[in-house]
């Protein structure tokens, strides 16, 4: 017994022997290390490496151990606009509260400010990304999480600014609380798999404030797209569910709210779409459940193309639209049912809630603008109004079952 | 002139029908606003009425109004007062009185319930609009000395301006649909007062859609500040161009 018992202490002072081992290493002005090259050279797996607040050009900085490394005061790593700036090539490793700035750009390499390079189980959180090519870029990660960062670049063309969070071949993902502002995408995924989006806002980017492709069974929950150059764009992927999003001010030609191409079994649920100039755009989308989202002021609220399929759009609001939905052809898949329209002008007899008579939310001469721009100077003028008025009592030119055979005469609170 | 001015105002200030006008449009824009909770739908209700039946009161008021005065014109040329004088203070008396009347039944409920800078664009609009359809209307006087004549003349213009001549447009660009005729069609639209004051409106309520592919060119014509400038000068050639016209034909017209 009494053998046993020194055994187990045996093991234990040999299990506890490494956790005792793991030091901390500081790094500052008046601290042992005045570079956090140096101290990244004595750090072994396992140890802390704090740096104190100061201005550190080092050029790349490689972080290859398993190590976690503390910001105090937000230190500043200056790329200098010509390396990446810190490169992780470990797994387990938490980098936390620096200021990373000026990265290099590369029209071949895509430098980023903080790169991780096929390695899992890492912490980026509460850094401050200025003005890098790409701000966070992963590659081939698993298991990491983004949190809290604020990242800005101050990009003028699309061919001179790399993405926000850059994420490439990768799974499982969390992206949490961040702020991206003027870079190209926001958040870019590509084959990116199993992975969580939640809280960030994207304003002012370039092109996209979300933009991911071939990126299956994602969430994206509670984020803001606020006046980015073309909004969101998200193709050729499968399950995606979309939570309480807000997407917002996407104005121009060729923006949308979200653009939906070759997307199938999503669910877009709880969103919130105001002032785009189209809001929601489906092309070749099938089996999407688009349900209790508010589509208010936009300029198109629903453009959806006749190749889409099953789609079922029901209980969301319509409100202030200039045109609700708008198609290119007669075909119609799509089931519409239960929504909210304003300009539904119908009746309610049996007290059922819903009008009694279908709508058509398909306006006519949204059809007659999709041929000729140039209608729209006629837009709301009497005989405008009266065109639109017959087409709605006998439909002619707009396919006769494009239809919501139950319109909310008011509408829902969401 | 003072006086004449200042009489004409007063005298059609206390006409039953303007004050009735006054109600009734009193009456329009505050039961939209309240009634409906979606403001860009009331605008739109609102539009309507900017657009037809401020224009047609006007008319027909300003129109009848001068038949009824034409006695109190003869006298009036009678003593020496300048002709212009006397133009001048019809066309001002009729002018403030109708927009007044404009102002308190729908510039005040508009600044009270929309966006201060629409409220603006739709008071705008429907003021031009009232001074236009009065400056119509005299020269329709003018024009015809006989009454009836006269009030057909400017109802016909009404009903043109307002209701055919967008169908017509309508019918122009899909005749023409194959050519470019996005020129044109900005001139055709320009030119009418009616169209530019509901262009003006849409640009401040259909914004969203007008920044598309659809609206880029409409924009870019209407929407900049030159945009914005150049319908106001057209719109002023409409309230000049009949004033001074009319005007001529009076100095030399044998009463």
């Amino acid at each position: 017994m009494k053998d046993l018992t020194y055994h187990f202490l045996v093991l234990f002072f040999v299990l506890t022997h490494t956790v005792v081992l793991a030091k901390n290493i500081h790094v500052g002005p008046g601290k042992e290390n005045r570079s956090i090259r140096a101290a990244l050279l004595l750090a072994k797996d396992g140890d802390t490496i704090f740096v104190y607040h100061s201005l550190y050009k080092e050029g790349n900085i490689i972080i290859n151990k398993k190590i976690t490394m503390i910001g105090v005061d937000y230190p500043v790593i200056d790329g200098d606009k010509k390396f990446e700036v810190v490169s992780i090539k470990s797994d387990n490793v938490i980098f936390r509260g620096f200021q990373v700035q000026n990265s290099g750009y590369g029209s071949l390499n895509d430098l980023g400010g903080i790169k991780v390079y096929d390695a899992g189980n890492i912490i980026i959180e509460n850094n401050i990304l200025e003005n890098n090519f790409f701000s966070i870029y992963i590659n081939f990660g698993k298991n990491i999480l983004i949190k809290n960062n604020k990242i800005r670049a101050y990009g003028i063309e699309e061919q001179q600014i790399g993405n926000g969070i850059h994420c490439w071949k990768s799974d499982s993902l969390q992206i949490i609380g961040n702020h991206i502002q003027g870079h190209r995408d926001g958040i870019y995924f590509e084959f990116v798999t199993h992975s969580i989006i939640w809280r960030n806002v994207s304003r002012f980017n370039i092109r996209y404030g979300l933009h991911f492709m071939f990126s299956n069974d994602d969430a994206y929950i509670n984020n803001v797209f606020d006046g980015n150059g073309a909004g969101v764009a998200v193709m050729y992927t499968k399950k995606v569910t979309m939570y309480n999003n807000t997407f917002k001010n996407s104005t121009g030609d060729a923006s949308y709210g979200i653009l939906l191409k070759e997307i199938s079994d999503a669910e877009i649920v709880g969103n919130r779409f105001l002032s785009n100039t189209s809001a929601l755009f489906l092309e070749g989308a099938n089996r999407i459940m688009i349900k209790k989202n508010v589509f208010s002021n936009n300029g198109w609220g629903l453009k959806i193309q006749a190749n889409c399929m099953e789609n079922v759009i029901s209980q969301n609001n319509f409100i202030g639209n200039t045109f609700d939905v708008s198609t290119n052809g007669s075909l119609v898949l799509n089931k519409f049912d239960k929504n909210y329209w304003d300009k539904y002008e119908g009746y309610d007899l049996d007290k059922d809630m819903y009008g009694d008579i279908p709508f058509h939310p398909l306006n006519v001469y949204s059809f007659i603008i999709e041929n000729n721009p140039i209608a729209m100077l006629l837009f709301r003028s009497f005989m405008v109004t009266l065109l639109e008025k017959t087409e709605k009592l006998i439909p002619s030119i707009t396919p006769e079952d494009f239809r919501d055979d139950h319109p909310l005469l008011k509408a829902y609170s969401l | 002139m003072k006086g004449i001015t200042t009489f004409i105002i007063k005298d059609i200030l206390k006409n039953r029908i303007v004050i009735l006008y006054t109600l009734i449009l009193c009456g329009f824009s505050w039961s939209i606003f309240s009634l409906e909770d979606n403001v860009s739908k009331g605008i739109l209700s609102l539009l309507n009425i900017i657009l037809l039946i401020v224009p047609l009161v006007s008319v027909i008021f300003a129109n009848i109004y001068m038949y009824n005065s034409t006695e109190f014109i003869e006298l009036l040329v009678s003593q020496p007062v300048k002709r212009s004088s006397i133009w001048y203070a019809m066309f001002t008396g009729l002018a403030v009185a109708l927009n007044a009347a404009f102002l308190i039944g729908i510039g005040i409920p508009v600044l009270l319930f929309i966006h201060p800078l629409t409220a603006l664009v739709v008071i705008l609009a429907g003021v031009l609009l009232t001074t236009i359809f009065v400056s119509v209307a005299m020269l329709c006087f003018i024009l015809m000395r006989d009454k009836a004549k006269g009030i057909g003349l400017s109802i016909m213009l009404w009903l043109f301006l307002s209701l055919m001549y967008d169908g017509l447009v309508l019918f122009f660009m899909f005749q023409f649909a194959d050519y470019p005729i996005e020129k044109i069609m900005v001139l055709l639209t320009a030119i009418n007062p009616v169209d530019l004051a509901r262009i003006q409106v849409l640009l401040q309520i259909d914004v969203a859609a007008l920044m598309g592919y659809t609206g880029a060119i409409f924009k870019k014509l209407f929407g900049t500040q030159t945009g914005y400038f150049t319908s106001f000068i057209f719109m002023l050639v409409w309230i000049v161009v009949p004033y001074f016209f009319s005007l001529r034909l009076f100095k030399n017209k044998d009463l």
